[in-house]
C-alpha cells in the first residue's frame, strides 16, 4: 500500500493531464481565495492600522534589524513550533495536523507531476503525512475542541467554524482509503473514495474565504505584532510585569468543567 | 458593553468560558474564537481579563465612572503568584499596581469534600460554617440577649 503512486494507478483511466490541470485550479482557488478574504475581512488593513496605532502611542523605536530579528523569531518559535498555544495538547495536535498537511501537500504536488520517477520515499511519506493530520485532527475534533471541552456541546455538532478541520480531515482521510483501494486493484471502492477525496479537497480548497484557512496568514502576523510590542514597551497597554516574583505562584491549569 | 476579545490574539483557548461567572464569554460558531454574547449581563468582574493566557481580552467600563480614554489593563502572572493593574486617565496619568493573587500556597485551602462532615447539632446552629474558630473568637460568638437592650426595645419584646 505504502509503496504503489495512487496518482500514477489514476492515469491510466484519466489523463496525467487532467489530474494536474486540477491541482493547479486548487492552487489558485487558494490564492484568489486568500486574497478576497484578506480584503474582504480588511485584515491586512487591519494589521498595519494596528502597527500605526503601536508607533504613535511612543514606544522606544526598534531599527530594522531588530524587526527582522523579531521577525524571524516569530517563524521559528510561533509558526513553526505553534509556541502560542497555551494548552500543550493543543499544541502537538497542531503540529502533527500542521506538518502532516505540509508534508502531504508538497508530496501531492510531487506524486502528480513527478511523473513515473517518483521515489518510493515520497510515496511513503504521502502517506505518513496524511496519517499525521488524521492524528493530530481526529484528536483535537474529539477531546480538545474547545466548544466540546468547555461548553460541552457534542462532538458531532457541526457550525461554520468547523468548515476547515472538517474537510481537511474528509480530504485526507478519503485520501488514504482511496489509496488504500488503488493498491487492493481498484473497482467501485476506489472510484467511490475518489469521488469523497475529490469532492473533500474541492471544498477544503475552495472554501477559503469562509473556513479559516486564511489563519496561517493572520496569526503569524498578529504574533510578530505581540513581539514588536513587547520589545518596543507598548505592550498592548499592559502593565510590566512584575519585578519581584512571589513565592505562592503556581503554573496554570486547564479548565475542567465537562 | 464591558467585555471585548481581541480575534487576531485570541486562540479560543475556553480559559474565559469555563471561568466567567455570568456563563456570557462563549465560542464564536464562525471563527471558533471567544466573545462576549451578552454585554449588558457583564459586571466587569475581570475573571475572563485575568485568566486569557493571550491577553486578548479588554475591558470598556462605562462611561459614567470610567470616561472614554481611559484604560484599565491587568496582568496575572502565575507563575510568580502576582496580579498587576495599570490604570491610565484620560488626561495622560498613569497608575500601576501589584498585588499578590494569595497569600497562602496553592492547594492549601481543603475543599469541602475533603473536610469531616459536621454534626447535626452543628447544622441545626446558627453559625455558619468554621465559625467561630475561623473568626478567631474565643467562647463563641457575641449573642444579642434582651437584657443588652435599651428599655424602649426590649418592652416590645
Amino acid at each position: 500500500m505504502f509503496t504503489i503512486n495512487p496518482f500514477a494507478e489514476l492515469s491510466a483511466t484519466i489523463p496525467g493531464g487532467v489530474i494536474q490541470a486540477y491541482v493547479i485550479l486548487m492552487i489558485l482557488l487558494v490564492i484568489g481565495g486568500t486574497l478576497f478574504d484578506v480584503l474582504h475581512k480588511g485584515s491586512a488593513r487591519y494589521f498595519f492600522d494596528n502597527w500605526s496605532r503601536t508607533q504613535a502611542r511612543g514606544g522606544r523605536p526598534l531599527g530594522g534589524g531588530k524587526i527582522a530579528a523579531l521577525a524571524v523569531q516569530t517563524a521559528a518559535v510561533d509558526v513553526l513550533t505553534s509556541a502560542e498555544f497555551c494548552n500543550q495538547h493543543r499544541r502537538i495536535a497542531h503540529l502533527l495536523t500542521m506538518y502532516g498537511f505540509v508534508i502531504y501537500l508538497v508530496t501531492t504536488l510531487v506524486l502528480v507531476f513527478g511523473g513515473t520517477g517518483v521515489s518510493g520515499l515520497c510515496i511513503f511519506l504521502w502517506y505518513a503525512g496524511a496519517l499525521m493530520a488524521c492524528a493530530g485532527g481526529f484528536w483535537f475534533w474529539f477531546f480538545i475542541r474547545v466548544d466540546v471541552l468547555a461548553e460541552g456541546h457534542s462532538p458531532f455538532r457541526l457550525v461554520r467554524a468547523d468548515l476547515f478541520i472538517v474537510s481537511l480531515l474528509a480530504s485526507v482521510t478519503s485520501g488514504i482509503l482511496w489509496g488504500a483501494a488503488q493498491s487492493m486493484g481498484g473497482g467501485a471502492l476506489a472510484v467511490g473514495f475518489l469521488i469523497l477525496y475529490v469532492g473533500a479537497s474541492t471544498v477544503l480548497f475552495g472554501s477559503v474565504p469562509w473556513s479559516k484557512f486564511a489563519h496561517m496568514f493572520f496569526k503569524p502576523a498578529a504574533a510578530l505584532q505581540k513581539r514588536v510590542e513587547k520589545a518596543n514597551g507598548t505592550r498592548r497597554g499592559l502593565p510590566a510585569p512584575a519585578d519581584r516574583p512571589g513565592t505562592l505562584g503556581s503554573s496554570r491549569r486547564l479548565p475542567q468543567n465537562y | 458593553m464591558p467585555t471585548f476579545v481581541y480575534m487576531t490574539s485570541c486562540d479560543g483557548c475556553g480559559h474565559c468560558v469555563d471561568i466567567c461567572p455570568s456563563d456570557i464569554m462563549h465560542i464564536d460558531t464562525t471563527y471558533r474564537r471567544a466573545f462576549n454574547i451578552e454585554p449588558n449581563m457583564c459586571w466587569e468582574c475581570y475573571s475572563c481579563v485575568k485568566a486569557c493566557p493571550q491577553n486578548a481580552i479588554d475591558c470598556r467600563g462605562y462611561a459614567d465612572f470610567a470616561p472614554l480614554g481611559h484604560s484599565v489593563r491587568v496582568l496575572r502572572e502565575e507563575e510568580k503568584g502576582t496580579i498587576s493593574w495599570r490604570l491610565r486617565f484620560r488626561d495622560g496619568r498613569e497608575k500601576n499596581f501589584v498585588s499578590p493573587i494569595r497569600t497562602t500556597p496553592w492547594g492549601s485551602i481543603p475543599s469541602p469534600a475533603e473536610l469531616p462532615r459536621p454534626s447535626d447539632a452543628m447544622l441545626a446552629s446558627q453559625e455558619l460554617a468554621h465559625e467561630p474558630e475561623a473568626l478567631k473568637i474565643e467562647g463563641g460568638l457575641p449573642a444579642l440577649t434582651p437584657g443588652r437592650l435599651q428599655p424602649g426595645f426590649r418592652e416590645g419584646l
